[in-house]
């Protein structure tokens, strides 16, 4: 792949950066020869031009450590012109791009760690998750990939499901949680506001009557939103008994675990406006190595484990 | 032009107070949002939000505060060293308030997230057209006094300010070129890498022509003038001058190395930023050698005080921004904290030093006074200055080379070391001293406006009377 259109510009832009380099040169020594009329003898004079009263100029010589280290930069200039690309299509002496060099470090990378993943992957995730330098390894992948969603604790936050308390959307599996990572999930709740908003209340109404957190409910309400969620299609997803459906990633609704909140405002938005929720895959990003190593440190979560403060 | 014929002070005047206002403006606003990182409660409203006020911040100090400095200066120069009163005094009067409105305008629009997200071009397309009128406006009655000047060579602090007003009008309009949508939102004329090209073109130019360019025409006026003492090299001016304004033009790739832009683009920015170390530092030896002969004036003069000082954070951040752009160095300090600390090291030491020596300098002389009301507090003001940006320069040096360690630091399994968040963590202390450094910077703007409101109240308005050209020889 060619960064010109056609030959003329990797021509123009060759001969413009060339002139201006070798320019900057030349006019320096030029202007250097000028000095000797210039400067007279001992007594330094002034140009001879007066302005605003005071304001005149001397016209001392270049300082000659200055004029080195301009020529020293032309110099280099070129030189290195000559030896990395810079010069239109040449390629430079040294044959190095930067995509070159991205790729042999990513090589070099791959010969020198891929070994020690690999030692992992061979593993049974339960194992992974026992071992104590892979859990370490694990840790410290989950801070740089993962910390950022699921937070550093990977208690995760308001639509980031907390990872630590063995409750889970899509199944908490070693296996399970491998998919999630490698292949991502997209959690979809539909919106419910053609059902109306009286409905709609009586099902978050009926949503907290569920909670083990003995929160308030209007229970008229509670008894009407349990007779929609049956005919309405609530039990479709969730479960008749609303447990949920790790099949859908439809969440239990009769535990304590809120991902977006359980005050009935919240509740109303979610069933009214629905929910659209995702975790992206990380197979291609990752490779399969790594996820095998962070899927053991989340599921050791899960089972007791302990994640950085 | 008879001798009863003044200078026009009036739009000097206006303009030098401004900076001061301006100043204080936008140094507030650097502090506010300096204190948001240490503080991220402080964040309590999306109009004074980090992200919101931040573009305020660089717009208010580069081009209100910066802006009128050279504003005020360039029009006061251009008349003293032509011996004539400003061309177009009318068009110099829709300069300032044309100007001032820019100014309001952005800090209505950027607050309220109106933004065309170019950095340091951020103002929508309406008021891209405005600063257009006003900068042709300007060029007309700078470039009018120069034509009608009664001294037959040109002042060397002239080119600067020259090139500086003629290259702003080609960065803006190229960089500024966008489809409007509706009032006050704009798409890019430019697309992917090219747009950062000129993007970066721009903003390295913003930087090179406004305030490298702009302010060493403020330099090679009010140094030799408090100096007393003549320009050191007329041939190191010519030499330095060409060499700069050429060169600049070619460094602006080193803003995007290791991106999407090709690597010979990135390889051309890079060694014609490595040429420009020379061109640079003409500046500061052409301004510091003036001073031989007169270094015993340092002693007590803070308005030298000021602009010697300038010249060395100038020479420094023109020393390591070549550095800076080797790709090698790049690679570490990109993305860090480095570079805000080399941006104000040229922004507080240089730019704001020099703006400050020389409005000290006009202020007593456009109101008829000998001198500020308090030499003392000019002099207090430069060591609360300089304790400030050596604290925020040095803190924020220290910080960059610390994150861009920690980011590229891996274990023994090629895992990072560092997660992002603990290199933010540990940034806090940095941050902090940082703050602390502004806010003194700050402190010392306060004191210059008590100083300038003492120095002005109750004085009348004086208009210099056009000087006599003399001692030319033909």
């Amino acid at each position: 792949m060619s960064d010109f259109v056609n030959g003329f510009w990797s021509v123009y832009v060759t001969l413009i950066t060339l002139v201006s380099v070798v320019g900057c040169g030349v006019f320096l020594w030029v202007q250097s020869k000028a000095k000797a009329t210039a400067a007279s003898a001992d007594q330094v004079k002034t140009m001879g031009h007066v302005w605003d009263g005071d304001l005149e100029e001397y016209n001392n010589p270049l300082p000659r450590w200055w004029s080195w280290l301009f020529y020293i930069t032309v110099v280099f200039a070129l030189s290195y012109l000559a030896a990395y690309p810079g010069l239109g299509t040449y390629k430079g002496a040294f044959g190095w791009t930067s995509k070159g060099e991205y790729e042999d470090e990513m090589q070099q990378a791959e010969a020198k760690y891929a070994p020690i993943f690999a030692k992992f992957a061979q593993q049974d995730i339960k194992a992974v998750a026992a071992d104590p330098e892979a859990r370490k390894m694990g840790e410290r992948l989950f801070l740089t990939y993962c910390a950022q969603c699921h937070g550093s604790d990977a208690r995760g936050g308001k639509g980031f499901p907390n990872l630590t308390d063995n409750d889970w959307l899509y199944g908490g599996e070693p296996e399970q949680i491998k998919q999630s990572i490698m292949e991502g999930r997209q959690g979809v709740m539909p919106p419910h506001a053609h059902l109306g908003a009286e409905t709609v209340k009586d099902l978050a109404n009926y949503v907290r009557s569920l909670s083990p957190d003995k929160l308030a409910y209007d229970s008229a309400r509670a008894t009407r939103g349990k007779e929609a969620f049956n005919t309405v299609g609530c039990a479709g997803c969730h479960g008749p008994d609303a447990k949920g459906m790790t099949a859908v990633g439809a969440p239990n609704l009769t535990d304590s675990i809120w991902l977006y909140g359980s005050p009935e405002s919240v509740l109303i938005e979610t069933i009214g406006k629905g929910r659209s929720n995702k975790m992206p895959a990380h197979k291609d990003f990752l490779g399969e190595a790594k996820i095998h190593l962070l899927a053991a440190y989340v599921y050791g979560l899960s089972q007791g484990g302990t994640a950085q403060k | 032009m008879d001798n009863q014929a003044t200078y026009n002070y009036k739009v000097v005047r206006q303009f030098a107070v401004m900076t001061v206002v301006w100043g204080i403006v936008g140094m507030l606003v650097g502090v506010i949002i300096a204190a948001q990182l240490v503080w991220p409660d402080l964040n309590v409203h999306e109009w004074l939000s980090y992200g919101r006020l931040r573009p305020l911040h660089t717009n208010a100090v580069i081009f209100a505060f910066g802006g009128c400095a050279l504003f005020a200066t360039s029009y006061y120069v251009v008349q003293r060293t032509s011996h004539t009163p400003l061309f177009a005094p009318g068009l110099a009067a829709f300069t300032f308030w044309g100007w001032q409105l820019v100014i309001v305008l952005a800090a209505v629009t950027l607050p309220l997230g109106i933004t065309s997200s170019k950095e340091y071009a951020e103002l929508e397309w309406p008021i891209d057209i405005l600063i257009t009128l006003v900068w042709v406006s300007y060029a007309v009655v700078f470039f009018g006094t120069i034509v009608k000047r009664k001294v037959p060579h040109i002042y060397v602090a002239n080119w600067f300010y020259g090139g500086y007003i003629l290259t702003v009008a080609l960065l803006h309009l190229v960089n500024s070129c966008a489809i409007p949508v509706t009032l006050t939102k704009s798409y890019s004329c430019y697309a992917g890498v090219q747009d950062a090209m000129v993007q970066w073109w721009y903003g390295h130019n913003a930087v090179g022509f406004i305030l490298t360019a702009g302010f060493l025409g403020m330099m090679y006026y009010f140094v030799p003038k408090q100096a007393g003492r003549p320009v050191y090299s007329y041939r190191l001016s010519v030499v330095h001058f060409w060499a700069l304004i050429f060169t600049y033009m070619w460094a602006g790739p080193h803003h995007l190395h290791y991106t999407a832009l090709p690597d010979w683009t990135q390889s051309v920015g890079m060694v014609f930023s490595l040429i420009l170390l020379a061109p640079s530092w003409g500046g500061m030896i052409n301004g510091i050698m003036t001073m031989s002969g007169a270094w015993h004036k340092l002693r007590d003069d803070p308005i030298l005080k000021f602009l010697i000082t300038s010249l060395s954070f100038y020479g420094m951040s023109t020393f390591e921004g070549p550095m800076m752009s080797i790709k090698t160095v790049n690679a570490l300090s990109h993305y860090t904290d480095w570079t805000i600390g080399h941006v104000h090291s040229g922004a507080l030491g240089w730019v704001a030093f020099i703006s400050i020596g020389s409005i000290y300098y006009l202020i007593p002389r456009l109101f008829g006074r000998e001198q500020m009301h308090s030499v003392k507090l000019m002099t207090v003001h430069f060591w609360v200055a300089t304790i400030g940006v050596v604290l925020y320069i040095s803190s924020m040096w220290i910080a960059g080379v610390m994150q861009g360690l920690m980011w590229r630091a891996t274990n023994p399994d090629g895992t990072l070391t560092y997660a992002f968040v603990e290199s933010v963590k540990s940034t806090y202390p940095f941050w902090t001293i940082r703050f602390l450094g502004g806010l003194m910077f700050l402190v010392g703007m306060l004191l210059m406006a008590w100083n300038v409101w003492k120095t002005v109240a109750g004085q009348k308005p004086y208009d210099a009377p056009v000087l006599a050209p003399a001692g030319q020889h033909a």
